[in-house]
């Protein structure tokens, strides 16, 4: 070989060709290929699992991690198979998705919208991840949303409860199956109606983001509906640590019922305080106050111990489901019982989620016969399913919102151990908290197309 | 007047974390000259040994009972805390409701332990650095003391209630003639508020009344002309350290039961109480104290919502605002003195 023709212009041109196809993300290669972005081409096919293993939801993240690893050993044909065996879909064979062994990959979200999209970049465009999942707070699964829509990757939620995620902000490319702030509002207004009757005046405090927002609207909205009246509705910010200051004035206010529109530590420190102060064992405008927390969340519920006792909530999944309320719920003892055996304790509505919308990806992509996004889009858009622990499902086309019964919780006044810290109260029939896809809350998105990564 | 009268009240309790927090970081800086960043984790690990103390109470041994089952259909485990084989479950009930009190015996060796070794063990190496690589140091240790946290304890918050006798609060309204309800306060906030108050007032009786606190001034006024009479003033400093370590740790002790511990918390006082030694002035414990409770009582009257309906987030902005003015007005801070922080 002669380097005697190589002329200084020749070897720039050269090196500028070389570093443009050096620069060329990963996805955009694959596309060149295959049509759609990260397409598998050997016997394995790579998972993204995004989640928050740093920050305030590390333990939350860390569940998440477990269900998915869970899922992944039961669609390659490990263990016991877990869902497998109660899924209404019988696609899934524990052969891997399409044949193709599954492999995963993981991010820490941090639980912050900046770092959440540079992990799931990372993991898309590094590691060649065909389908991106998990996730603790409703702001980072808006953010890792519209990245995977513009990249041409699915976007399988994990837990998000605003509504903007399958409202303002939903995309083609993103599908929840976690229940949402309206939801929320509409399961738990008649079980409030019930327990404390129609004449209330209701104390909103309101974590001063959009998931706080959402859920503050929500929940005024159905309680205002049923007669209830809200007296004032305060945001707090997000960093508080002593709400001491914002319940003080509560009682002064007239109301009668809290309302804390908070989630995680703001959760477990606000109700602390508001405990603190007495509140429940007062009585106002001749009624017993009462404090109502509408998204509640296991582990958040360890943190705040003994305060939580008696106190309504509204929650996506419980583990005791099928056990206390019969085989509509089934596929919940199977996930228990895999994950129990696993891990030594019962999951958690997070990585109930979690695990479950993998399996719901490895389905679709089986019965779609193709890791083409556009082709898992439009497996999923309308697909009704049943086994997976929540009852009968609908993944609506119109937004990508899953619609199923709602629990209704209540923190147990004698817990019997240190998983047993909620008890069932009801569960809200899915058309009771199905709303249409142009309601005033989800107003002002649109789903667009989904992208392939062309 | 009762909503004023409630938010005055509401600010002692933060006012006291505030200043033990502030009084122990002036303390390092008047005697040491560091600007000690890994303060707010002194306070963290104050309130995770109250956590660890109340799980050393309950530690159990497992009782297999055959009549109940667990979540996987198996025979329930369960936990028997060996403190019920020692002193019977009534006793053992009564010690564990009582652990967070109980935890201060725990705390004060352990903090003081944790303040020579961060002392002698890092920070000595920094005195003669500039305040900036101090700052990068303290803050850096911080940052590992709360990891180390959150690998031992988890992410989430851990509820440290406290005992049960203090449950429920007092209706101040009520006892002042005004209508019940109106102005009520936590009975645990109120030990909090007496305990710093014994706290603060242990620190300056040691300091003015005791020869190692009169050596101390001494050292702080003029730590050259202290160690010319022959007085080996860094041994006196390092044990002041070791002091405020114990200050910081006790403020967070007693603050277990009002938030439920988590590992960040240190930093969320953190900056609150620098900003506090700023503006009650550098160097300066009685300025510290002044301006914990002034903070404090001004971030209370900044979240009523009658406020906040005229001037949306002031709650969020009200310490840093007044300590713009103080320092505009007043650059030494309230009671700051002549050339702290000034060469």
């Amino acid at each position: 070989m002669s380097f005697s023709k190589l002329t200084r212009r020749g070897l720039i041109k050269t090196g500028a060709a070389a570093s443009a196809g050096l620069a060329l993300p990963t996805y955009l290669r694959a596309d060149g290929h295959t049509g759609f972005t990260n397409a598998p081409t050997g016997d394995t096919v790579t998972l993204g699992f995004n989640v928050p293993q740093s920050g305030p939801y590390a333990d939350e993240g860390a569940d998440e991690l477990r269900a998915f690893e869970l899922a992944v050993e039961h669609l390659n044909g490990g263990g016991d198979g877990g869902m497998l065996q109660t899924f209404s879909s019988k696609a899934l064979d524990g052969t891997g998705i399409l044949g193709k062994k599954v492999n995963f990959v993981t991010g820490d979200t941090q639980t912050k919208s900046d770092a959440a999209r540079a992990s799931a970049k990372s993991m898309i465009e590094k590691d060649g991840a065909v389908m991106i999942s998990g996730g603790s707070s409703s702001g980072v699964a808006v953010a890792v949303q519209a990245l995977c829509q513009e990249a041409g990757i699915i976007f399988m939620a994990g837990l998000t409860h605003a509504n903007d995620t399958t409202g303002k902000d939903k995309r083609a490319n993103g599908f929840r199956h976690f229940f949402n702030s309206y939801m929320s509002g509409a399961a738990l207004a008649p079980v409030l109606a019930n327990a404390y009757g129609k004449d209330r005046k209701a104390y909103h405090l309101t974590a001063d983001y959009n998931w706080g927002y959402t859920t503050e609207e929500a929940v005024r909205s159905s309680t205002e509906a049923m007669g209830w009246e809200t007296v004032n509705a305060v945001k707090t910010p997000l960093t508080q640590t002593d709400f001491s200051a914002y319940i003080a004035p509560v009682l002064q206010s007239g109301a009668d019922v809290l309302v804390l529109n908070h989630y995680g530590g703001n959760m477990v420190n606000s109700l602390t305080n508001a405990v603190q102060f007495g509140l429940r064992d007062k009585e106002v405008n001749g009624k017993k106050f009462e404090i109502v927390v509408p998204l509640y969340s296991e582990l958040m519920a360890r943190g705040a111990g003994a305060n939580i006792k008696g106190i309504l909530g509204s929650q996506n999944w419980d583990w005791k489901l099928e056990d206390q309320l019969g085989s509509r719920y089934s596929g919940t003892n199977a996930f228990v019982q895999s994950f129990g055996t696993k891990f030594g304790f019962p999951p958690s509505q997070a990585a109930h989620t979690c695990y479950v919308q993998t399996l719901l990806y490895a389905d679709a992509v089986t019965r779609a016969g193709s890791f083409n996004p556009c082709a898992v889009v439009e497996a999923l858009a309308g697909f009704e399913f049943d086994g997976l622990g929540n009852g009968p499902t609908l993944y609506r086309a119109d937004d990508h919102q899953c619609f199923k019964d709602v629990v209704v919780v209540k923190g147990k006044e004698n817990p019997e151990n240190s998983f047993d810290l909620v008890e069932i109260v009801e569960v809200t029939p899915a058309e009771q908290v199905t709303y249409a896809p142009d309601h005033p809350q989800f107003a002002g998105g649109s789903l667009g197309t989904c992208n392939p990564g062309a | 007047m009762d909503a004023i009268i409630l938010q005055i009240l509401n600010g002692l309790d933060k006012g006291s974390a505030y200043a033990l927090i502030a009084l122990g970081l002036t303390l390092i800086f008047g005697t040491l000259g560091v600007v000690n960043f890994a303060h707010g984790a002194l306070f963290m690990i104050g309130a995770f040994c109250a956590v660890t103390f109340s799980k050393l109470l309950t530690l159990s041994h497992i009782v297999i009972d055959d009549t109940q089952k667990d979540f996987l259909g198996n025979p329930l485990k369960v936990e028997v805390p060996y403190i019920y084989d020692f002193f019977g479950q009534t006793t053992g009930d009564a010690i564990i409701d009582w652990a967070v009190p109980l935890s201060i015996i725990f705390c004060i060796p352990i903090m003081i332990a944790i303040g020579f070794i961060m002392e002698r063990g890092l920070i000595k190496h920094f005195y003669k650095r500039p305040h900036a690589d101090q700052i990068l140091v303290t803050f850096g240790l911080a940052i590992v003391l709360q990891e180390v946290i959150k690998y031992f304890y988890g992410a989430n918050p851990i509820p440290t209630p406290a005992p049960e006798v203090f449950a429920g609060s007092f209706d101040f309204g009520a006892m002042m003639g005004f209508a019940e309800n109106t102005i009520i306060y936590p009975y645990w906030r109120l030990v909090y508020f007496a305990f710093a108050a014994v706290i603060i007032g242990a620190v300056f009786a040691f300091l003015q009344f005791t020869t190692f606190g009169m050596v101390v001034r001494a050292g702080m006024a003029d730590r050259e002309t202290v160690g010319l009479l022959g007085i080996n003033i860094d041994k006196r400093f390092t044990i002041m350290f070791g002091i405020a370590a114990a200050v910081a740790g006790l403020a967070g002790v007693m603050y277990a039961p009002i938030n439920s511990p988590n590992y960040h918390m240190g930093m969320d006082f953190l900056v609150l109480s620098f900003v506090v030694v700023v503006v009650g002035g550098m160097g300066s414990l009685p300025g510290a104290v002044l301006a914990g409770f002034l903070l404090g009582i001004l971030e209370s009257f900044a979240s009523m919502s009658a406020v906040l309906e005229f001037l949306p987030g002031i709650n969020q902005i009200i310490i840093y605002l007044v300590a713009i003015i103080i320092l505009l007005t007043r650059p030494r801070g309230l009671m700051g003195r002549k050339g702290v922080m000034e060469e």
